[in-house]
């Protein structure tokens, strides 16, 4: 405890009861008593105190939604002071060991009664007609924002969202701290990527990214299409991609709807990676996959098709039906049946295989239904092709059979190379 | 034959078998780039095997420069990579030719996934030992150094890794340069590499000349424990231990201790938890006088802290904390400092705190001696053993060899009995699994006598559990047992008990009695299990359950070398004959098995 402390046991008039001139001292006074932060793990101390401070702090918030007038500039500091000692500290470790928000019940901030208060006054201070950034920005700095987006970890969503509203507004009145906001969420993205995998505000950042990249000038900067790149089509690897695949998929979608020449680095790298042993985020990946798509252009579309339709057959022919299902739900899209239809030369050699072995052998019915009607759909596209693929299927699966045999044996031969050298150099056989 | 005469601890060319267009670089390169990942990955395991094929000189000009190329595939290939080049020095010629494996290595080590990374820099660190001096200088340092100024933090913070393994090896020169990128890196941008050099400060403080470590890395020292990110802050804590270790006691005090005061009342629990955690190192490395005046009240407040993560740290440290304080005066700042908070954390409200304390605090009474541990521990004990969590209670039961030592075991067994009673019939298997692991340790503690009375009923109780892990552990504890207090014992005790169970209506009980008829064969010897165990197993052989037969079968086969060969040949073969012409299929195979394994047929 500090100081200031012995301020809080002075009760001080109401704003509204003393004459206007004496009005701004009396807000800094205010201002300061509620500096003072109390520990409400203890729920039996200071009651008085903690109902004093909530009652100045709901003051404080009616004061800056309607008075004018009343910022005057040696409250900026005062502000940004008591703003600072309540809302930053150090996260408490969290209750449960091992936190999983996809079952586990949030620790909410015991001392939200307050918390909630004075993100409320920041915001309404921050979005006020008489707020000058010009002023404020000595005292809102980088040091502020580096604080501010520590506290996203926070594992109560109420806090989060309160977050997220302050964030945007100093992101969009202090044109001085956006590089450095943008850079530091790169950091908190490729520490939770490479290093924690933790991080609860990560769903919150990005829909704030979200309408940050809607305003981002063209030309693309460098800068963003490295973000684009290397933060957020890597986020896809995460575990916990679930809490947060809505913003992100947002995030990437609003980037090539700006830049189109964005789509075939950001497709490849979707596939590179792909999901290999889990279902459910490959659902969520051929989800984002399908919004892609329907906004790609043409020319896009031909230079990514290939490795992407290799990558589309895997998924049609998955033993997982929620996968299968959700590939073939591709071929009730307008846009991009009008697409696969234009290059079926390229596409339906590619498909084929998976779709005619499919629909023999697939344990779930409705996939082999859905498999027919792609088939047909193929059949209608490009009869002859369809003939000469199912002509060749067998010959076709021959030759890879084949190419298999070959492979073994060339193994098999290497190995018996190695073998050979290693009995030689251990002696065993004279050279 | 071309090659031949060469020293054949080096691999050779393909040609030395004489068909050089055997395996021509087309097809093993297409093996590397199959489109089914798992065939590439296979293929990139056996690397070894490629380049074995290629020989050394193919290997060099062909197959690296290819590597170096398409260094772009999944994460998993390129980890499988980055780990084979760490082993290639032989395939590309040896030590003269080990720089052949920088490029690829280099490119590996600035990609995105910190595993493949972090295997690309153990690699590179693994044949930079490899290099001569001058092939250091010449090509390792520079790629260190290229590393270290790369764009994008992945190569930054890889170079952070590769310092120390050249620094002890190069001129003074390069020496001075690498301690300048080290310390801008120590103050880079991203947080990342920051991270990167503060873990690795204390190993490259330790190549350093001690001028060096005092002039370069205490300042770095300093700027990462008062970093803004608590990440980069408490990383110092763990190089403070490497770095204490390394300075003469008289520069302690100025160059360590005010950063390691500060880092110990830091305002993140981050970092003074890892001060906790790290204790009995920082401990030892910054010897007994700075303990005795500054780590004892350091170690109070962290025992005392606000976050329950920071004091179980601190409580598991309490025993080596004080094992470690010098001895004159070790009593008095225990008993004055120390176990006051010790006695606090018995009645903490988190758990965890008191299952750290409870799995240490035995440990104690062999420092302190048996009229303290009566008179101060002892409360304790009794304390923690009827605590609520049952982990604390375990964790006193499997310590109690410390106190038994001082003050014998028989001051704790009034106590004692209720807590072992109530673990062993916890609703939880886990937990009367755990105390059924440590009676074979309480037996032998309180003795024979002691057990018979009070413990053994549990025992037998626990062989008709619900539960079959439980039922599984009692058996291999009857065992044990039975290894302690001999076959005689056995006899009188637990043989007619488990004997009694062949009756059992439940068909799982009676095969719990062949269960602990085989675990307990060996133990009790060739006269009890012929005379009293045998003739149960042989009964049990006309069980209407089949799962009962064809564990008689087993059981049979695990005894049988246990009887003599008139007990095998009259009493063994016909039944197992009998069993070996059973309807079940199960019981005909065990039967079978058995009559081989003991040679019967």
């Amino acid at each position: 405890m500090d100081t200031k402390d012995v301020e809080i046991y002075l009760v001080f008039n109401a704003l509204r009861n003393v004459p206007a001139p004496e009005q701004a001292e009396l807000f800094l006074r205010k201002l300061q008593q509620c500096c003072t932060v109390f520990d409400f793990m203890d729920t039996l101390s200071d009651l008085k105190m903690k109902e004093y401070k909530r009652s100045t702090l709901n003051e404080l918030v009616d004061y800056v939604t309607v008075s004018r007038g009343y910022l005057t500039e040696q409250a900026y500091p005062e502000v940004v002071k008591m703003v600072s000692y309540n809302i930053f500290r150090t996260l408490p470790p969290s209750d449960s060991n091992e936190f999983d928000p996809e079952e586990d019940e949030p620790t909410l901030e015991a001392s939200w009664p307050h918390l909630q208060l004075v993100y409320e006054f920041f915001i309404r201070f921050l979005e006020s007609q008489e707020f000058q950034p010009s002023i404020a920005k000595k005292y809102i700095d980088q040091k502020f924002v580096l604080q501010l987006l520590e506290l996203f970890d926070s594992e109560d969503p109420r806090e989060r969202d309160y977050l997220k509203t302050v964030l945007h507004r100093i992101y969009g009145k202090f044109l001085g701290l956006r590089a450095f906001i943008r850079k530091q969420i790169n950091n908190i993205f490729l520490r939770f990527v490479y290093e924690t995998e933790h991080f609860n505000g990560v769903a919150e950042l990005l829909e704030i990214l979200g309408s940050i990249i809607n305003g981002f000038a063209l030309p693309l900067k460098a800068e963003h299409k490295q973000f684009l790149v290397k933060v957020l089509i890597p986020l896809h690897t995460v575990r916990s991609l679930s809490l947060f695949h809505a913003q992100l998929a947002y995030c990437i979608v609003q980037f090539l709807e700006k830049d189109p020449a964005l789509t075939e680095p950001v497709i490849r790298g979707l596939l590179k990676f792909w999901p290999k042993t889990c279902s459910q985020k490959e659902v969520m990946f051929l989800g984002e996959l399908e919004e892609i798509l329907d906004v790609i252009e043409p020319t896009q579309f031909v230079k990514i098709q290939e490795p992407l339709f290799k990558q589309i057959s895997r998924c049609v022919s998955s033993p997982h039906f929620q996968v299968a299902e959700r590939a073939l739900y591709y071929w009730n899209n307008e846009y991009i049946m009008s697409l696969i239809e234009e290059n079926s030369s390229v596409i339906l050699p590619i498909m084929f295989a998976s779709l005619y072995r499919i629909s023999k052998e697939h344990w779930n019915p409705a996939i082999v239904a859905l498999v027919y009607n792609v088939l047909k759909a193929f059949m209608e596209m490009n009869s002859t092709l369809f003939d000469e693929l199912t002509a060749t299927y067998k010959s076709d699966r021959q030759r890879e059979k084949k190419k298999e045999k070959e492979r073994e044996e060339l193994w098999k031969k290497l190995e018996d190379l190695e073998l050979k050298r290693g009995l030689r150099n251990d002696g065993i056989i004279p050279t | 034959e071309p090659g031949s005469s060469e020293d054949s601890a080096e691999p050779k060319m393909a040609g030395a078998d004489g068909d050089d267009s055997l395996y021509p670089i087309a097809v093993l390169i297409d093996e590397l780039r199959n489109e089914d990942v798992q065939l590439r990955l296979n293929s990139i395991k056996k690397l070894s095997t490629i380049a074995l094929a290629l020989g050394v000189e193919r290997t060099r000009t062909e197959l690296l420069p290819f590597l170096t190329d398409t260094i772009y595939d999944e994460d998993e290939v390129l980890l499988a990579l980055a780990e084979q080049l760490g082993n290639f020095t032989m395939l590309v010629g040896g030590p003269e030719y080990v720089h052949c494996l920088l490029p690829p290595l280099e490119s590996l080590a600035t990609v995105e996934e910190t595993v493949v990374r972090d295997k690309a820099v153990e690699s590179l660190r693994k044949i930079s030992q490899e290099h001569s001096p001058v092939d250091l200088e010449v090509h390792f340092e520079p790629l260190v150094k290229r590393l270290a100024s790369g764009d994008w933090f992945t190569s930054r913070t890889s170079a952070c890794g590769l310092f120390s393994v050249c620094y002890p090896r190069v001129s003074s020169t390069v020496k001075a340069e690498i301690r300048q990128h080290f310390r801008t890196l120590c103050s880079d941008d991203t947080p990342m590499v920051r991270r990167a050099a503060a873990s690795k400060l204390g190993e490259f403080a330790k190549v350093l000349e001690l001028d060096y470590v005092k002039s370069d890395i205490i300042p770095l020292f300093t700027a990462l424990a008062s970093d803004e990110q608590d990440s980069v802050r408490l990383l110092a804590v763990e190089a403070c231990v490497s770095i204490a270790t390394l300075l003469p006691q008289e520069d302690l005090e100025t160059l360590v201790m005010p950063t390691l005061r500060q880092a110990a009342e830091d305002k993140s629990w981050r970092v003074r938890y890892m001060v906790a955690d790290k204790f009995s190192e920082l401990q030892k490395a910054v010897g007994p006088e700075i303990t005795k005046n500054d780590l004892v009240p350091a170690f109070q407040n962290l025992l005392k802290d606000c976050e329950a993560e920071v004091r179980a740290a601190a409580a598991n440290k309490v025993k080596e904390f004080c094992e470690n304080l010098p001895e004159d005066g070790r009593e008095t700042i225990i008993m004055t400092h120390i176990l006051p908070c010790v006695k606090e954390l018995v009645s903490d409200t988190n758990q965890h705190v008191k299952s750290a304390l409870a799995s240490v605090i035995m440990g104690l009474s062999t420092i302190l001696g048996k009229d303290n541990t009566i008179e101060h521990l002892l409360p304790l004990f009794l304390a923690q053993l009827k605590d609520e969590c049952p982990e604390v209670r375990l964790n006193i039961i499997s310590n109690l060899d410390c106190v038994n030592e001082v003050i014998g075991i028989r001051q704790l067994s009034q106590s004692l009995l209720p807590a072992i009673v109530e673990l062993a019939e916890d609703a939880k298997w886990r937990v009367r699994l755990a105390i059924i692991e440590y009676m074979p340790l309480l037996a032998g503690q309180l003795g024979v006598e002691f057990f018979d009375e009070k413990l053994n009923s549990l025992c037998m109780a626990w062989l008709v559990d619900h539960v079959y892990a439980i039922r599984e552990a009692a058996t291999c504890n009857l065992m044990k047992l039975v290894e302690k207090f001999g076959a005689e014992w056995a006899q009188n005790t637990i043989v007619p008990k488990v004997l009694g169970m062949a009756n059992d209506p439940n068909y799982l009980h009676r095969m719990t009695t062949l269960f602990c008829i085989n675990a307990l064969s060996e133990a009790c010897g060739q006269e009890i299990t012929t005379k009293h165990m045998l003739p149960v197993v042989l009964k049990m052989s006309n069980d209407q359950v089949a799962n009962v037969r064809f564990n008689v079968a087993k059981c049979l086969q695990k005894i049988g070398p246990v009887l003599d060969n008139n007990a095998l040949q009259t009493e063994v073969k016909p039944v197992l004959e009998k069993l070996a012409a059973d309807q079940d299929m199960d019981v005909k195979y065990f039967a079978q098995e058995a009559i081989s394994v003991l040679a019967l047929a």
